[in-house]
Formats: structure tokens, C-alpha cells, sequence
């Protein structure tokens, strides 16, 4: 049994891969550890569930990295994904720390395996967890235990008591009490507000009642709200999210992966007007797929329709919801309750559009419109060959940015710009202060893990003082 | 995924044969029940692999023996031993069936040699034909040409993932059972009945070795090998089916087909029954006991051999025959092992 009336030296509140390395660390730095995990045991881990790898600088190819990926590489990496909206320092610290952490998660229990072929090209750069997010979970879970970290589960925290950047305690709602739980160090990693719509709808309005949440519903921020609320200075644009396209027919939360849709370049994507609205063929799909839960935001009714015929049918890896399907063009509009007339007309006109050209998903080839407002610049296929397909996508919510400002000891910083005395925050929570726009394979699981290190470690030192 | 990405009933079947039931895909995905997708795969491959075995028997006729196999598989043991017991008390008379007999040729005082290995031998070959038949039928189903079970690299190969149980490992850390926190157990258990079976198959093979070639007729001495294999055998038959049916009772019921658990329980207490009448013949041979020890033991062997095809045993075999398949298209898209 967890004894709440002892004083921990270090509380973690979270339960995901920042929250757990964080833990592990205190406790491996000889910290007595108590962790918060506000999910149920089943839903433990927040986004970590759903991820499969982590983006770890390396000087030469591992037995599941087909090649080196040096500092200076990830780094330019990270600059071109956030538009240079990073903190240097800070980046180059935790790409530093990420050769360390590929053998330090392992020793934690995590095996890794090669990257499988068929999807995002991630071979070389990313190192996948066997099994994937709630494997690696597991095993950090079983190693935390074996370690003697006491953990609790649908551990809500409703209250921090903060004084003058000073954590003294939480308050730990239990039935309908509230139970006071002491620490000398808090490491908040309790990730980003994503699944709260209340909140989205700050930034995004009604349009935000029609997002899906790639996560489970429990990444409410309100540990996050309750630091800034007491001062904690903050990082990122709170307005923006990541998002990216998925089916409309997923769970409201929590459908997880394997409900996103890759096949834009394949088709044309229409709104509910049945008109189209961007160009499908902008990049190759690893650089583009994030902006698309954006885009579909924009539309009315926050829906959109990936056409696309026979020919691309098996083009992509399958997906769990199958597409919709018609032996005609008109066909399909009606079972997508678009207009038949105006689809027809879209997709004659963008056929009508296309130049010929030698198609070739690989590369940036030469089959491209001409004459189309929009564009399709690349893999423009005229659509022709029956059966019709249409996959319905929504906004899929993966992560907020918002977050916690905190320096390279992973401490949080107050409002004005000190320190805060026993505070420090790991994962989503402050990925903002490294990811300021955009996003990279991967990269989320590397905050959490180096972050998580260093704030369990820190934590355990500053309680030791 | 890699290699297909539009998968047939046949494929389905590979794929739950080839699959260990290590349960690790159940703690690892995110998406296992409660999750609302209730996507339970070792359940589904369990259902899916014996629904296979039904499918793939040969008689065809006797697909229903694997619908209430515990029943069934009870029913002929009871019926061998019957058969056994009543058949050596109608053709000994007492004073022989419970008499002692000691030395070379004791066991033949109740059942000729050559009877025993006409019956044994007839059993032994029916069932491994009717195996052949269903390993025949599987091939097919998975849409592989025959010819190709003759690929000798990729049955090595299979050999030694069998043997080692490879894959019954979740992965690495062990299988998972009634928890998420993985361990050794099943797989530790499984080699102990499973080498324990063979010890014991190669007890007998050497005995008949030791009758037809060195004209030396048993019982032998305790410390002869086909004794001394057929007891460190029959100790692991004895170890390995107990915790192997402690693990399936500790089991997560939602990982289990739970229709079918009469058809691993008859098994393994098959196994466990014919070990233990064994060493009990060992103890016990040279008392009175011996003729009906003898008797229950061959009935039980008897009723073992028979009811191989049609029970928990093929599981071995099919999966045996995935581990090829497996084997070999590994080594086809260019993978070392």
C-alpha cells in the first residue's frame, strides 16, 4: 500500500514515457518516488500508447539503425521543421543527451526493433520500440516497480500548492476527498491539454467540437493550467496544436495510429461543397501529412473527402476503416452526402487538368496539373478507373504546444525569469520549449526521454539539499 | 505486413498457427480490450487455430471430435483401458494377470511381443498418416505447393525455432499469462513435457532397438538406458503437463478460447496419465500390481497414439509446419534467419 502520509522526496504527476523516466531516474538517483497517473491503469501512459519510436542522434548504425545520424544533422532537422521557433541551446542540449538515452531507455527495459518497411521512411534516424508505445510502457512501469517507485492510478490532482516558485504540496482527489500528498520535488509531466475541448475551443471555437482526439481523454493540462496559473512562465503558441488528418469515423478519443490516412497524394481531397481546396501534391507525404488536420480545421464543417480510384486501391498500407466505395463518381458523392453534380465537375476538371507524365510516389515526378486552381504539382493521376474510393477525414488532435518554460536542468522558470526552487516539468509539458511549430517523427518521445531523465535526476538532487 | 498486405482465410490460418499464444500482443496493444476496437488477437488465433484443426482432419468425418474434445478424448481413453484390462484378464487367466513375473520376457507373460508391437505399431502408423493427411490439408489451405515441405534450410531452420520455442518468448522478456508482467513459466514447462515426450518416445524406440537387434527382452534393470531415459522422460511428463495446466488456470480468461480448454486439459492430462501409469509400472512392476499397472499403462499409450490426430497434439505439427513456411519467407525477402 502507498503510504500518502509520508513525505516523498520527489512526486512525479504524469504517467507517460517522461513521467516514468523521471521516476526511474530519481529512483535510480536514490530518490523515494511517488508517481500520479490521473488514467486508469489500462489508459496509463497518456501519448506514449500510441508511439512507436524516438529520434536519437547516433555517430554510426546500430544493430537496428541502418545508418549514422549525427548531432549537427538532427539539429538541422529540428531547425527546418520549426521554422528556427526553437531554443537553441536548449535543442542542442537534448539532441547532445539523445546518443546517451538509446542505451540508457534500454537498460530501463526497452527493446528496440528495425524500422518496417511500407510507411514513413524512419530507418536510419529512428530507433522503434518492439512492440510499440504500450510495450515500451510496460516495461518502464515493470522496471519502476521493481525498482520500488510507488505508483497510483486514477490519480487525479486537483490542487498544487505553490509558494513564491516553491512546490509544497498536492492535493490528490480520492472518492470525494482531497488528500494532501507531500514531496520535496514536483517533476510535472502530465502532458499537453489536447483531449480538453473546452479549452481548444479558446482558440479554435465551435470548429473545435468536431475535432478527434488521437489520444485518450485524459490529457486534460490541468496540471499545466495550475503552473501557469501560479506562475510558471509559459512557452509556445497556445492557439496551435498538432493535427493531422484521419477518418471521420474514429472514436471521438483515443483511435490512436492507425486511423490516419496516408493516401492523399494518391487522390484529390474535396470538402463538403465537394470542391477542392489545396494542393494534394505539394511535397512528399513525410513533409506534408501534418498539415492536412489543419486544413480539414479550415473547412466548413471541419470534414473533407480523400477521392481516389481502383488504380491507387493498393498503393498505401491498409486501413482499419475500409473506404467507401462506388462504381461511379456520382455514386460516391451520394454515400459522402456530397453533391453528385458538383464532385462530377470537380473530378472532371482536375482530369482534364492533368499532363501526361511518368508517376513515381518516390520522388517529386513530373505528373502535375496545369491550368487547375488549385494545383496538384505532383502525382497528379486523372481519376477514371471504377470502383470510386472516398476515405471521410476530420481533424485528428495529436498534441498542444502550449507548455512550461524550463532551462537545461529541465527546472521550470517562473514568470520572472528565476528558477523555481524544487519545480521541474518533462514530456509534452514543455516540449513547446523545443518544439515551438511543427514536428518531427519521433521527436516527442526524445523530449519526454531526455527530459525525463535529467528532471528525475534534478528532482532527486535538489530534494537531497 | 511487410510482406502481404491483402490477407486470405488461408493466410489467417498460417498466421494463427505460426502464433505461440505468447499473449505479449494482447499487454502491447493499445487497442486490446477495454479499448473500444477490442482488438484481441491472441483469443481470435486461438479460435482460428482450432476451428484450422477441425477443418484440416482427415477422416474427414471426424472434424466433430474437435467440437467437445475433453468428452471425446475421455471417452476413448476409458474405452482403451477397458479394453486392455478386460483384454489381458480374457486371454490370461488370473493366476498370470495377477501373478509375478520378474526377468526378461515378464511383460510378454501377458501380451506377446509381437502382439504388442502389431497393435502399437498399427496405431502409431495411423496416426501418423492422419497427421500427414491434416498437414497436407493445411498446406493447401496456406496456398503452398507440396513439394516445397522439402526445403531442407528452411525445416533446419524450423528445427531449431521449434525446438528452442523460439518464439514463445513475447519477444524477449517471457510470455505473458495472468498479468502483464512477463515470465519463463509456460515456456519452461512446455520444454519439460515436451523433451520429457521424447525421452520417453526414445525409450521405447531404443527398446525395441534392444529386442530385435540384441535380442535382450524387457523389463531391464533400472539403470539400463531405455529405464533411465524412460524415467528422467517421464519426470519431466510429469513436471512440465502440471505447470503447464497451473499456468492455463491462472491464465487471463480473456485471452482464452475458453470452449476449447476441454481439448489442452485432455491433452495434457493425457500425457500426465501416461507418464505416471508408466512409473508407477516402474515402482510397482515386479508385485502383483504389474499385470494391471501394464494393462492401464497400454491402454493409455494406446488411447495416446490414436487420438493424436484428433486433439491438443496437432498443435505441434501445424505449427511445426508454419515455422517452415515462416522459415522460408524470411529467407525469401532476404532476412538471415
Amino acid at each position: 500500500m502507498v503510504d500518502l502520509t509520508r513525505k516523498y522526496d520527489v512526486l512525479v504527476i504524469g504517467g507517460g514515457n517522461a513521467a516514468l523516466c523521471a521516476a526511474i531516474s530519481a529512483r535510480r538517483s536514490g530518490a523515494q518516488v511517488l508517481v500520479l497517473e490521473g488514467a486508469p491503469k489500462f489508459y496509463r501512459g497518456g501519448n506514449t500508447r500510441h508511439t512507436r519510436n524516438m529520434r536519437c542522434a547516433h555517430d554510426a548504425a546500430t544493430d537496428i539503425l541502418t545508418g549514422p545520424y549525427t548531432e549537427q544533422e538532427f539539429w538541422e532537422d529540428l531547425l527546418l521543421v520549426t521554422d528556427g521557433q526553437t531554443d537553441e541551446e536548449l535543442a542542442r542540449h537534448m539532441i547532445r543527451e539523445s546518443k546517451d538515452i538509446l542505451d540508457w531507455i534500454v537498460k530501463q527495459g526497452i527493446r528496440w526493433q528495425p524500422s518496417l518497411g511500407g510507411t514513413l521512411s524512419l530507418g536510419r534516424t529512428n530507433s522503434f520500440f518492439l512492440g510499440g508505445g504500450r510495450a515500451m510502457l510496460n516495461a518502464l512501469y515493470l522496471t519502476a516497480e521493481q525498482l520500488g517507485v510507488d505508483i497510483l492510478y486514477d490519480a487525479e490532482v486537483v490542487d498544487l500548492q505553490i509558494e513564491g516558485g516553491m512546490f509544497l504540496s498536492a492535493g490528490l482527489k480520492q472518492g470525494d476527498a482531497v488528500v494532501t500528498v507531500r514531496a520535496s520535488s514536483l517533476v510535472a509531466a502530465s502532458g499537453g491539454f489536447e483531449a480538453n475541448i473546452e479549452w481548444l475551443k479558446q482558440y479554435w471555437g465551435e470548429a473545435a467540437d468536431n475535432f478527434l482526439i488521437r489520444g485518450t481523454p485524459y490529457n486534460r493540462g490541468s496540471i499545466l493550467k495550475m503552473l501557469l496559473a501560479k506562475g510558471v512562465q509559459e512557452v509556445g503558441d497556445p492557439t496551435q496544436c498538432h493535427a493531422v488528418a484521419i477518418d471521420a469515423r474514429a472514436p471521438k478519443f483515443d483511435g490512436g495510429i492507425i486511423t490516419r490516412h496516408d493516401s492523399v497524394v494518391f487522390g484529390i481531397v474535396v470538402n463538403n461543397r465537394a470542391l477542392r481546396f489545396y494542393d494534394e501534391g505539394e511535397d512528399i507525404w513525410p513533409k506534408r501529412y501534418a498539415i492536412w488536420g489543419r486544413l480539414v480545421a479550415a473547412q466548413p464543417d471541419q470534414i473533407a473527402y480523400i477521392i481516389f480510384d481502383a488504380s491507387s486501391r493498393n498503393s498505401f498500407m491498409p486501413t482499419l476503416f475500409p473506404p467507401i466505395e462506388s462504381a461511379s463518381v456520382a455514386g460516391l458523392a451520394a454515400q459522402c452526402d456530397l453533391d453528385p453534380g458538383v464532385l462530377e465537375n470537380t473530378v472532371a476538371e482536375f482530369n482534364a487538368a492533368v499532363q501526361p507524365g511518368t508517376f513515381d510516389q518516390t520522388i517529386l515526378d513530373n505528373c502535375r496539373t496545369e491550368g487547375l486552381t488549385p494545383p496538384k504539382s505532383h502525382w497528379a493521376r486523372r481519376i477514371e478507373t471504377p470502383p470510386y474510393y472516398a476515405y471521410p477525414v476530420r481533424p485528428g488532435i495529436t498534441f498542444t504546444y502550449l507548455g512550461t518554460r524550463v532551462n537545461k536542468q529541465a527546472r521550470m522558470l517562473m514568470r520572472d525569469g528565476k528558477p523555481a526552487a524544487n519545480m521541474f516539468a518533462a514530456g509534452e509539458i514543455m516540449a513547446g520549449n523545443v518544439l515551438g511549430k511543427g514536428y518531427a517523427a519521433g521527436i516527442g518521445m526524445t523530449i519526454g526521454s531526455v527530459f525525463g531523465r535529467i528532471a528525475g535526476r534534478e528532482a532527486a538532487q535538489n530534494a537531497r539539499n | 505486413m511487410e510482406m502481404r498486405r491483402a490477407f486470405s482465410d488461408g493466410d489467417l490460418n498460417y498466421l494463427a498457427n505460426l502464433c505461440h499464444a505468447c499473449g505479449a500482443c494482447y499487454t502491447d496493444c493499445q487497442f486490446s480490450p477495454p479499448h473500444e476496437y477490442n482488438v484481441n488477437v491472441p483469443k481470435t488465433f486461438a479460435i482460428a487455430r482450432a476451428e484450422s484443426w477441425a477443418a484440416y482432419v482427415w477422416p474427414r468425418a471426424f472434424a466433430g471430435v474437435f467440437a467437445r474434445n475433453g468428452v471425446a478424448i475421455s471417452i476413448i481413453t476409458a474405452l482403451c483401458v477397458a479394453a486392455f484390462v478386460f483384454g489381458l484378464a480374457a486371454v490370461n487367466d488370473r493366476q498370470v494377470l495377477f501373478g509375478i513375473h520378474t526377468g526378461p520376457g515378464a511383460f510378454y507373460a501377458l501380451m506377446p511381443h509381437n502382439a504388442m508391437v502389431a497393435l502399437f505399431g498399427a496405431a502409431f502408423l495411423y496416426a501418423i498418416l492422419a497427421l500427414a493427411m491434416g498437414v497436407r490439408a493445411f498446406w493447401r489451405d496456406i496456398g503452398e505447393p507440396v513439394g516445397m515441405l522439402g526445403d531442407a534450410g528452411s525445416i533446419w531452420q524450423a528445427i531449431k525455432d521449434a525446438a528452442e520455442l523460439r518464439y514463445l518468448d513475447g519477444g524477449g522478456p517471457g510470455c505473458v499469462n495472468e498479468d502483464e508482467r512477463p515470465s519463463d513459466r509456460r515456456k519452461i514447462y512446455h520444454h519439460l513435457t515436451f523433451y520429457g515426450f521424447l525421452l520417453c518416445f526414445a525409450a521405447t524406440s531404443l527398446a525395441t532397438l534392444y529386442h530385435y537387434l540384441l535380442g535382450r527382452e524387457a523389463p531391464y534393470p533400472w539403470w539400463d538406458l531405455p529405464v533411465v531415459l524412460g524415467t528422467v522422460g517421464g519426470i519431466g511428463l510429469l513436471i512440465g503437463p502440471v505447470g503447464l495446466l497451473a499456468e492455463k488456470y491462472k491464465r487471463d480468461p480473456v485471452l482464452v478460447d475458453r470452449q476449447r480448454t476441454g481439448m489442452d486439459v485432455a491433452f495434457i492430462l493425457m500425457l500426465f496419465l501416461t507418464s505416471i501409469s508408466g512409473i508407477a509400472l516402474l515402482v510397482w512392476r515386479d508385485g502383483a500390481a504389474m499385470g494391471p499397472l501394464l494393462a492401464l499403462h497400454l491402454g493409455l499409450v494406446f488411447a495416446l497414439f490414436i487420438t493424436m490426430p484428433y486433439g491438443k497434439f496437432v498443435h505441434g505439427i501445424y505449427r511445426f509446419v508454419a515455422l517452415v513456411r515462416y522459415a522460408r519467407e524470411r529467407r525469401q525477402i532476404g532476412h538471415t534467419v
